[in-house]
């Protein structure tokens, strides 16, 4: 398999605003094709980032090359990106049709042509039958079909998605989730997609990069940086994981209780240095086998079915918070456990991860 | 509640049908009223003479609403852009001379604009030697007269869906290709044109039935109706055709008001029957 | 969802597009304030001269102090701006809560409380003078108090009608409910919530008063009999350009703009609660 092609590559961009950082330094390269997540804490400065790429905003430093070509200072109507905004911002005083035939009037395409183009994408988007209606009379489903269609219909090299789930249900959600990937994948554009919900990036993106004020942390597949977070803020940040607080060792990291969490050590660890050890919840397992490398004891405090998983709540001496453990119900039904025992949690060296405090 | 009702019917609604009434009576041969039904006064207000005057009231009110708006329009654009903080004090600012005296406002101009006034002496500064333009008494210092009064007025009413604007409609506007002044054009104006009817509307309704300023700036002796209905009650001593010249006034006005009700009807109407279209 | 991003600021247009914002602004600040800083400039001029300047003084202000009428114009603008003030704020007032608490909003009542505010001066001017003469009223102070109140009533009503909109009619109840009257409920629960929309009302009420000229000229009799200070002015200003008229323009502007900026001050105030 080829080498993807890089279709934006953004270079140490910076944005400030009076004294606030929104963006600080980030370089990031934006494959085509691809479905990119956008993702951390609310005034990270996703939004910003996605702004200078649609051109509202133009970095106080730092390039953004677009097939190579930098389009950091070039007007928003000039660049062959489009964004979908937080808000939608359908033109409340056009109907549907008009709102999405819109940006191919400013293109100045022959009406027979604009009228075959926005007939074609209003029916990918099932929006036909509200064409005429205006954005007032639409739900928030259909507001967001509407502003998917009015940006798509430009055939962008780049498509920008502001939170385009923000406003929905949950239920909702998950179905638009679907849907936009089944779009992308039929209208073949790249897609960034900004959100604060680390699920939704799980589930949609080919890769994703997590921010913290204004700074990129990490940038990677969805299951890269699940399994194998740079540090210890986004394996914090995305999915739940259990920490263990104290000092790293060799081999791993002794808690304040003197027990012994084994692992792999980064190299920039020094032994003696502050350090957290972590494990996802779905890793642990109950009533563990001898040989098993950490294994510890506690009180179970709360049980909640969630669908097919079990999740406990176990108290230990390892931390202050309590142990999230997920199994699943076909294990709990074989072995059922209750609030008030004592039981044995273990897991393996494996799945350890360990990062500075 | 009964009071105030009361005093507005007693003090506004009789005495506004007394000149309803008066309209229909006949002039007096010494100034009188003679109580005799007629319909001449009307008539007379057909007559070229006065018709012409009519025009004229209508020219000079809308040259000054459309000179108005247009500035009005900017001020309020540029308030509306400017950071937010200072928002409050600029609008503040715009209006503050429309609550001074309407007399003294227009008196200023006179200042202004009389032979040896600051104009005069501005263009002498640049060395101009002529005689000094006669600026006013002239229909220009009266349309500046009211274009001056009633900005401010303006100003607000633009400023306020302006202000209300969403600016992610601009910008997306422009995300899709189009360039400022496309979205101007096409967004922006769109969504503010009740404003700008609210403005206009103000001020061609002050304006057309205005007495102080074509009095003080006008050169004309009648130059527009208030004129001509003052000098029936004060001076001509012909109040059934005065009455009968106020009630022109009065039905222009409310044609004005319902010409903008209808407009803003028909854009609610036509959401209405796009929703319904697409139930059916 | 409401954008929480602040609506574009200057600061994030383009240098150009900035610049021609600020000189629009710059251009209109001018048209608007250049008129009266002559006007007042020439108040404090030494010389008699209308345009030309000579010298600092206050010469002008002082001839005012000497001037009986315009002294006696302004006691009756006083006089008549005070007494429709106080008759139009409380009728006003009552008349807002009248409106909202009952909830009916018939066209024809908007209609009446509406046309003070928009029918020509002149027209309403005519009506009162043949109301009045045909009625063989001796025409004076009295009754432009009654003209005035017409207006002012209007405009405090809206005021306090703005403010009434967002009244929770249900704490009257609950006051109601713990046993006081009518008129306790009133005093102690209504009044103090819309207060500061009433003030502002009267002093708005009390400016355009001071400030009215052509209806009190029409029902004072025509100008035969009580003159107030704008008839004064006009009948100055139609005889020319005098210092003197400079000096007066300048302290009326100034008292009415101190009034509107206390008004304003309140109505803020009803903003932020
Ligand atoms: N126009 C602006 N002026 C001043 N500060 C701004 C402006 N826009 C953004 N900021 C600041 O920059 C930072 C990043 O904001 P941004 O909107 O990019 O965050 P975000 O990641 O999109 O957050 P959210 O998830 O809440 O949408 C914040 O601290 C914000 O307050
Ligand atoms: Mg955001």
């Amino acid at each position: 398999m080829s080498e993807p092609r890089t279709l934006l590559a953004i270079d140490k961009v910076s944005k400030n605003f009076g004294r606030v950082t929104a963006v600080d330094g980030i370089s990031l390269d934006i494959r085509e094709n691809e479905f990119f997540a956008l993702l951390g804490p609310s005034g990270c400065g996703k939004t910003t980032l996605l702004r200078m790429l649609a051109g509202f905003e133009t970095p106080n430093d730092g390039r953004i090359l677009l097939d190579g070509r930098d389009i950091a200072r070039t007007p928003p109507n000039k660049r062959p990106v489009n964004l979908m905004f937080q808000s939608y911002a359908l033109f409340p005083h056009m109907s549907v049709r008009a709102n999405v035939s819109y940006g191919l009037e400013m293109e100045r395409l022959p009406a027979a042509e604009i009228r075959s183009r926005v007939d074609a994408i209003l029916s990918t988007t099932e929006l036909v039958p509200f064409a005429d209606r205006k954005p007032e009379q639409l739900s928030g489903g259909q507001k967001q079909r509407v502003a998917l269609a009015r940006a798509l219909i430009k055939r962008p090299r780049l498509l920008l998605l502001d939170e385009p789930l923000g406003a929905l249900d949950k239920k909702l959600r998950g179905a638009m989730q679907l849907e936009l990937k089944r779009l992308q994948h039929e209208v073949g554009i790249t897609f960034v997609i900004v959100t604060h919900d680390q699920e939704e990036s799980l589930v949609m993106a080919d890769r994703m990069a997590v921010l913290k004020d204004g700074k990129l942390l990490q940038c990677d597949t969805p299951h890269a940086v699940y399994e194998h977070p740079a540090d210890r803020f986004v394996a914090d940040f995305i999915g739940v994981m259990n920490f263990v607080p104290g000092k790293a060792t060799t081999d791993g990291v002794v808690a304040a209780n003197g027990a012994r969490i084994t692992g792999k050590v980064p190299a920039t660890l020094l032994p003696g240095a502050s350090a957290v050890a972590s494990v996802r919840p779905e890793r642990i397992r109950l009533f563990p086998e001898a040989q098993t490398a950490n294994r510890i004891s506690g009180t179970v405090e709360a049980l909640a079915y969630q669908g097919l998983d079990l999740q406990l709540h176990v108290r230990t001496a390892l931390s202050p918070k309590p142990f999230l453990v997920r199994v699943t119900a076909d294990a709990a039904d074989r072995r059922p456990v209750s609030a008030g025992d004592t039981i044995e949690l273990g897991w393996d060296a494996a799945d350890v991860r360990i990062f500075k405090d | 509640m009964a009071p105030a009702l009361a005093w507005l019917t007693a003090l506004m609604v009789v005495p506004c049908a007394l000149v309803l009434a008066l309209a229909f009576f006949r002039r007096g041969t010494y100034g009188g009223i003679e109580y005799t039904f007629t319909l001449e006064n009307f008539g007379l207000v057909f007559d070229p003479l006065y018709a012409g005057i009519f025009l004229n009231s209508a020219r000079i009110a809308g040259t000054a609403t459309l000179i108005a708006v247009v500035i009005g329009y900017a001020a309020a654009y540029a308030i509306a852009a400017a950071p937010r903080r200072l928002q409050p004090v600029l609008l503040f600012f715009a209006v503050l001379p429309f609550w001074s005296n309407y007399l003294i406002r227009t008196y200023a101009w006179i200042v202004l604009l009389n032979r040896e006034g600051l104009v005069t002496q501005l263009l002498r500064w640049f060395g101009y030697t002529g005689e000094p333009p006669s600026m006013l008494y002239t229909e220009g210092a009266v349309i500046a007269g009211l274009v001056y009064n009633y900005l401010p007025f303006v100003i607000l009413a633009c400023y306020a869906p302006l202000s209300r604007l969403n600016p992610e409609l601009a910008e997306a506007s422009r995300d899709l290709g189009a360039s400022a002044l496309t979205t101007f054009r096409r967004v922006i104006l769109p969504l503010t044109v009740p404003g700008i009817a609210a403005g206009a509307v103000f001020v061609f309704v002050l304006s057309i039935g205005n007495f102080v300023t074509p009095a003080l700036l006008g050169g004309g002796r009648f130059q527009m109706i208030g004129n001509l209905v003052y000098d029936q009650f004060l001076t001509a001593n012909d109040w059934p055709f005065g009455a009968a010249l106020a009630m022109a006034l009065i039905v222009i006005m409310l044609l004005v008001l319902m010409a903008q009700a209808i407009a803003a009807d028909r854009a609610s109407g036509h959401a209405a029957e796009a929703r319904s279209n697409a139930d059916g | 969802m409401l954008p929480k991003r602040e609506a574009t600021p200057m600061a994030e247009r383009s240098p150009a597009t900035r610049r021609t914002l600020w000189l629009v602004l710059s251009l209109v600040f001018a048209f608007l304030y250049i008129p009266i800083a002559v006007l007042v400039a020439l108040s404090f001029n030494e010389g008699g001269l209308p345009t030309a300047w000579s010298g600092f003084s206050l010469k002008w202000y002082a001839s005012l102090t000497g001037n009986s009428e315009i002294l006696s114009a302004a006691l009756n603008t006083l006089i008549v701006a005070l007494v429709s003030t106080a008759i139009a704020t409380l009728l006003g007032t009552l008349l807002a809560i009248g409106i909202e608490m009952r909830r009916q909003y018939g066209k024809g009542l908007e209609a009446l409380i509406f046309a003070p505010m928009i029918i020509p001066d002149i027209v309403l001017a005519i009506a009162l003078l043949s109301f009045f003469s045909m009625l063989n009223i001796t025409m004076g102070l009295h009754t432009i108090i009654l003209a005035h109140v017409v207006f002012n009533l209007a405009f405090v009503c809206s005021v306090v009608r703005a403010r009434l909109k967002s009244f929770d009619w249900s704490i009257t109840e609950a006051s109601a409910d713990l046993g006081a009257s009518a008129l306790t409920t009133f005093r102690r629960v209504t009044l103090p919530v819309i207060l500061p929309a009433v003030v502002a009302g009267a002093l708005l009420a009390f400016t355009l008063s001071v400030d009215e000229f052509i209806i009190a000229f029409f029902a004072a009799g025509a100008g035969r009999a009580s003159t107030t200070l704008p008839m004064q002015i006009y009948a100055m200003i139609r005889f020319g350009i005098t210092p003197e008229i400079n000096a007066l323009a300048s302290i009326v502007m100034a008292v009415s703009i101190t009034a509107l900026t206390l008004s304003q001050r309140l109505n803020r105030g009803v903003i932020g609660q």
